[in-house]
């Protein structure tokens, strides 16, 4: 069992509990428990929809490609510490993880 | 004013058939978008992404579906207002709607077919104090005239392909061009970042990596920038235009002012035919909610069918609809 902590867009801190699956991506997972996702490419790390902050634990994710980083550059507000969760795995790299979803605004 | 029978909001894939479902039935269609070409994100987000679940097509490139779209309903010879928002839609005594763009073009038409996707693409704007004070007076999103850019001292700011690709072409025209980026160095295409770096180095552009811009200022049409530097800390910078580039973002924008009864983000409907709470107006594809709603584009298509056969009778409310296969009626162009 995989154990998160995830701020939604509203702000609202919540513990996540999921089992470990490498097919599944933590958007896709996310969307699952009803966090608000409008995944506007579906996954394809183009749109920037799943963006969010690694506010503890980011060394321990797979570093990112060159698809998401390019993603990323599009995002204004993108830090040293943004990700997109449709290209992270729902592997033991998340656990004990902080997570902040940021709006889609910007 | 364009007249026509159904307007359709909206140019992606499911709007783009649903002129292809109404032209059997004998009804003319008008599609708007706020995007410059036809196709919705398939074309704006992954043209060359393949995708899997169109039936008879094993695998089918997003653009490709776009482009036979196009191809099966040029038959029935819809118009089409590219780069125009819907901002309003009014109810015309005696049935009908009259449809305005952001740009006044009018139509016309005595069914909407709103097709909307995920809502328009709209611009990303980065958090700069005072931005939305200079948008028209110095502060644009797209380039749609480079000339008016000439030997005026301009910024770019963003790392992807169309900021490097704008950098490269305006800086010719332009008195000082400035290319701002975050990062301390550029994802987008290797030989447009080259020829970055290399203008860069003889002097033909000014490039500020790892500076944010935070805030704009002006009297009346924007003068100076505030950029936040790793290297040199705050500067200022004066400039006549800039030029935030930063992609595209779906909002939902003036649907939600129409009233319809929305569900969240999107529209609710009767799944009978895919009307909405508003007689005459109809909502297909991603933009519409039902219970067990799943937002694919095959989806998308057969709404698009139903649709149509209810649309009639808006359109034709004195005849008696009769259903055809293309088997057997084949395809009729207007």
């Amino acid at each position: 069992m995989i154990q998160l902590t995830v701020i939604d867009r509203q702000g609202q801190t919540n513990e996540l509990q999921l089992v470990e699956d490498e097919d599944v991506n933590l958007m896709e997972t996310l969307k699952n428990h009803d966090y608000e996702m409008r995944a506007t490419c579906g996954g394809l790390a183009l749109c920037a929809d799943c963006h969010c902050l690694i506010l503890k634990g980011q060394e321990q994710l797979a570093e990112p490609q060159d698809d998401e980083l390019m993603t990323l550059e599009s995002r204004p507000d993108a830090q040293n510490n943004s990700r997109l969760a449709c290209q992270l795995r729902v592997n033991q790299g998340l656990q004990g993880i902080l997570l902040q979803l940021t709006n889609y605004s910007n | 004013m364009i007249t026509t029978d159904i307007c359709i909001i909206g140019a992606g894939p499911v709007g783009l058939f649903a002129v292809f479902e109404a032209g059997l039935l004998k009804m003319r269609c008008h599609l708007v978008d706020a995007l410059s070409q036809v196709g919705g994100q398939l074309s704006e987000i992954y043209p060359q992404k393949p995708i899997y679940d169109i039936p008879g097509f094993p695998s089918i490139q997003a653009q490709q579906l776009i482009d036979n779209l196009m191809e099966q309903i040029a038959p029935f010879k819809p118009g089409f207002t590219l780069s125009e928002r819907v901002d309003s839609v009014n109810k015309l005594e005696g049935g009908g709607f009259v449809v305005q763009t952001h740009d006044d073009t009018i139509i016309q038409c005595k069914v909407i077919v709103i097709a909307g996707g995920l809502g328009c693409f709209e611009p990303r704007k980065p958090v700069i104090i005072g931005l939305e004070a200079f948008e028209g007076k110095g502060i644009s999103y797209f380039v749609k005239n480079p000339e008016i850019f000439r030997n005026r001292r301009v910024v770019l700011s963003g790392g992807g392909d169309s900021a490097l690709d704008w950098a490269i072409f305006l800086a010719p025209i332009t008195s000082e061009l400035t290319l701002v980026h975050r990062g301390e160095t550029f994802r987008g295409a290797p030989d447009s970042a080259d020829k970055v770096v290399e203008m860069a180095h003889n002097g033909q552009i000014r490039l500020l990596l790892e500076s944010q811009i935070t805030e704009v200022a002006g009297n009346g049409h924007l003068q100076s920038l505030t950029i936040s530097t790793k290297n040199n800390g705050v500067i200022n910078l004066e400039a006549d235009h800039l030029i935030p580039l930063f992609g595209l973002t779906p909002k939902l924008g003036p649907i939600a002012d129409w009233g319809l009864a929305l569900n969240k983000s999107a529209i609710e409907v009767n799944v009978d035919d895919y009307s909405t709470s508003t007689p005459g107006i109809f909502a297909i594809g991603d933009i519409n909610s039902y219970t067990g709603k799943l937002k694919l584009i095959l989806s998308g298509f057969h709404e698009a069918a139903l649709m149509a056969q209810s649309a009639f009778k808006y359109v034709y409310p004195e005849q008696k609809l009769s259903f055809k296969y293309t088997t057997v009626n084949g395809v009729n162009a207007f």
